[in-house]
């Protein structure tokens, strides 16, 4: 048997560093969204928020951290082995799998090689997404399923449906998106956004839509119904305890993290410098990545601050006002986009 | 053998092991989990063929919508491994028999052929999106519209099946 | 990769397929063992849809896209059947469909 295999060592070097780069940045800034979290949530309610743990309480997600692994770890005797610790990593794969299309920056130029700030410039990049969102419901339906308690599954199957219902309405104000630019790939959608300004100018209720059933996605208040405490004890993370617990909690900040940045991209022009021309600066290109990296993360801790101001303001949906408002408001609003923006496209080529 | 190769081999094993684990697991929840990852190595087969808008679709349509409506249903019944009692073994066996008796037909027939074609990997773009978005809303632009109808229908049919008289 | 290989491959998924048909009596496995079989199907289409570069191949892929389509209203249709079936014999054994011939 002759094996030939030929592999680019520099270039699987340079893609595992940006994998790693970003999955850490990923669970860093996460870690740091539980500390903000309990710092807005003081601030909204007029309190002061954990400030023991170092200095303004900065150490407050590494003490809970430390908190969750030396908890004593339960398995529910009459549940699925297996099933029961795959829904944790399920969870936690797909929330930090979707950063792998999103354009992070321009290309830096390091040691003679053209490093692209985009881990996978897919040409279906949207779609991925959506296909790794759409795996999501797995974590939920397999943890509240193993966990072989009512409360549990109940949980897990409002979760799923929750999940299934707004991926729809998401779906289709894309479309609108997706006919503006004429690709999926994230990148060509950037620049798009940099020659013409941004998508958030000609497709407000589209992002509108977007964000809702992005709020929906990440099983976030008001549509929080998967964990609603006062109803379903604690929601399909019941049985759960010590870091499995803490697998899911820290999931969900992954996908609020994801999704704002997935936002930032789509409408609000990505790495691009608002209100400026960049490409006139004449300055170096690495550093104009840098700022582009930048810029991004500002918009996306913007997007950040909303989920929590959202999640402190605006009380919990009843089940069926929360279905009612998937199907009966959000996809027709979605679809009278879709048309509308469509006639306009054509209006315009004529 | 190079790295496409050795690629192709691990995922077609990935495949036809999960999928016959579909249907050797007595538990309902365990096939339908094997049978997901059966859908994601096809999608890996896709990839590998550079098919990329229908591996993308297969794991969107397959993984994301059908296996979960499968799962909810599975679920909702609290089905487990004793849902299913066995009780013909001779009946298993005969199954098994025609079963693999078609494969031994088949493959004999292939045998005898000869067939020397080859299938395009890791290139060429008919596989991506645009191409395919072309030709489906020029030529194939009225069986599009009928699918549609068809969903609709199938829509209205599950709504009406499913309701409490 | 040689045609052939795909060829295997596919059969030996569909008759995985055929062989759970024939020994479960669970009607969602009976369910699940079809959409095994579709997709040996759908696989063998693409591998087809690669034998003639560069541009002929393009309606093998859009047949299987037609095929996902339609098995996702199959499933819709289908489950909503054997929920129904449950609901009725409290069972999803498909022995216990014989209402009709006692």
């Amino acid at each position: 048997m002759l094996l030939n295999i030929y592999i680019d060592w520099a270039f699987v070097l340079e893609k595992f560093l940006l994998v790693a780069v970003i999955v850490t940045l990923s669970l860093v800034i996460a870690m740091y969204t539980t500390y903000a979290e309990r710092k807005v949530a003081a601030w909204l309610q007029d309190r002061r928020g954990p400030n023991r743990a170092g200095p303004f309480g900065l150490l407050q997600p590494l003490a809970d951290g430390g908190k969750l692994f030396f908890k004593e770890e339960i398995i529910p005797l009459a549940s699925s082995k297996f099933l029961f610790i795959l829904g944790p990593s399920l969870a936690m794969i797909t929330a930090t799998l979707t950063s792998a299309v999103i354009p992070w920056g321009t290309s830096l130029h390091l040691f003679g090689r053209d490093i692209s700030l985009q881990i996978a410039d897919v040409n279906i990049g949207i779609l991925y997404i959506f296909g790794v969102v759409s795996l999501g419901v797995y974590g939920i339906m397999i943890g509240g399923w193993a966990s072989n308690n009512k409360f549990s599954l109940l949980a897990a199957i409002r979760g799923a449906s929750q999940m299934i219902s707004y991926e729809l309405a998401m779906g289709l104000a894309l479309i609108a998106l997706l006919m503006m630019t004429g690709s999926l790939q994230m990148s060509v959608i950037v620049k798009n956004q940099v020659a013409n300004g941004w998508h958030i100018i000609y497709q407000p209720l589209g992002f509108l839509i977007f964000f809702v059933c992005a709020l929906a996605e990440c099983n976030r208040t008001p549509f929080d119904l998967a964990e609603a405490e006062n109803e379903l004890n604690f929601g399909y993370h019941q049985e759960y305890s010590s870091m499995k617990l803490g697998f899911y909690l820290f999931a969900e900040y992954i996908n609020m993290f994801i999704s704002s940045a997935v936002m930032s991209t789509l409408y609000f022009g990505g790495y691009d410098i608002p209100f400026v021309n960049e490409a006139a600066w004449n300055i170096d290109a690495n550093l104009l990545a840098l700022i582009g990296f930048a810029v991004l993360m500002a918009k996306t801790f913007f997007f950040l601050f909303v989920f929590l101001w959202i999640r402190w303001t605006i009380p919990r949906f009843r089940y069926d006002q929360l279905m009612n408002l998937g199907w009966k408001k959000l996809i027709p609003l979605a679809l009278i986009n879709m048309v509308v923006t469509a006639a306009v496209i054509l209006w315009l080529k004529k | 053998m190079n790295i496409t190769q050795i690629l192709v081999g691990s995922l077609s094993v990935i495949t036809l092991f999960s999928a016959l684990m579909v249907i050797i697991s007595r538990n309902p929840v365990h096939s339908v989990l094997w049978l997901i990852v059966t859908f994601f190595s096809i999608s890996g087969h896709y990839i590998v063929l550079n098919a990329q808008f229908l591996a993308i679709v297969n794991i969107i349509v397959y993984a994301g919508a059908i296996m979960v409506l499968f799962l909810f249903v599975i679920m909702l019944m609290n089905l487990n491994r004793e849902t299913e009692p066995q009780k013909n073994k001779w009946l298993k066996l005969a199954g098994v028999l025609s079963g693999g008796s078609l494969l031994l037909v088949i493959v004999a027939a292939l045998h005898t052929g000869d067939i020397k074609a080859m299938a395009q990997v890791k290139e060429g773009d008919i596989g991506l999106i645009g191409t395919l978005g072309k030709e489906l809303f020029s030529t194939y632009v009225v069986p599009f519209e009928i699918s549609s109808i068809l969903f609709l229908s199938a829509m209205v049919g599950a709504v009406v099946i499913g309701k409490k008289e | 990769m040689p045609i052939v290989y795909y060829l295997y491959l596919s059969l030996a998924l569909f008759c995985i397929g055929i062989v759970g048909v024939l020994t479960r009596r669970n009607a969602i496995i009976i369910f699940m063992c079809i959409e095994i079989m579709l997709n040996a199907v759908n696989l063998l289409l693409v591998a087809f849809s690669k034998m003639h570069p560069p541009k002929a191949g393009i309606d093998g892929q859009l047949f299987v896209f037609f095929i996902m389509v339609v098995a996702a209203a199959e499933v819709s249709v289908g489950l909503a059947i054997i929920v129904m079936m449950y609901r009725r014999i409290h069972s999803v054994d498909v022995n216990f469909l014989n209402r009709l011939k006692h």
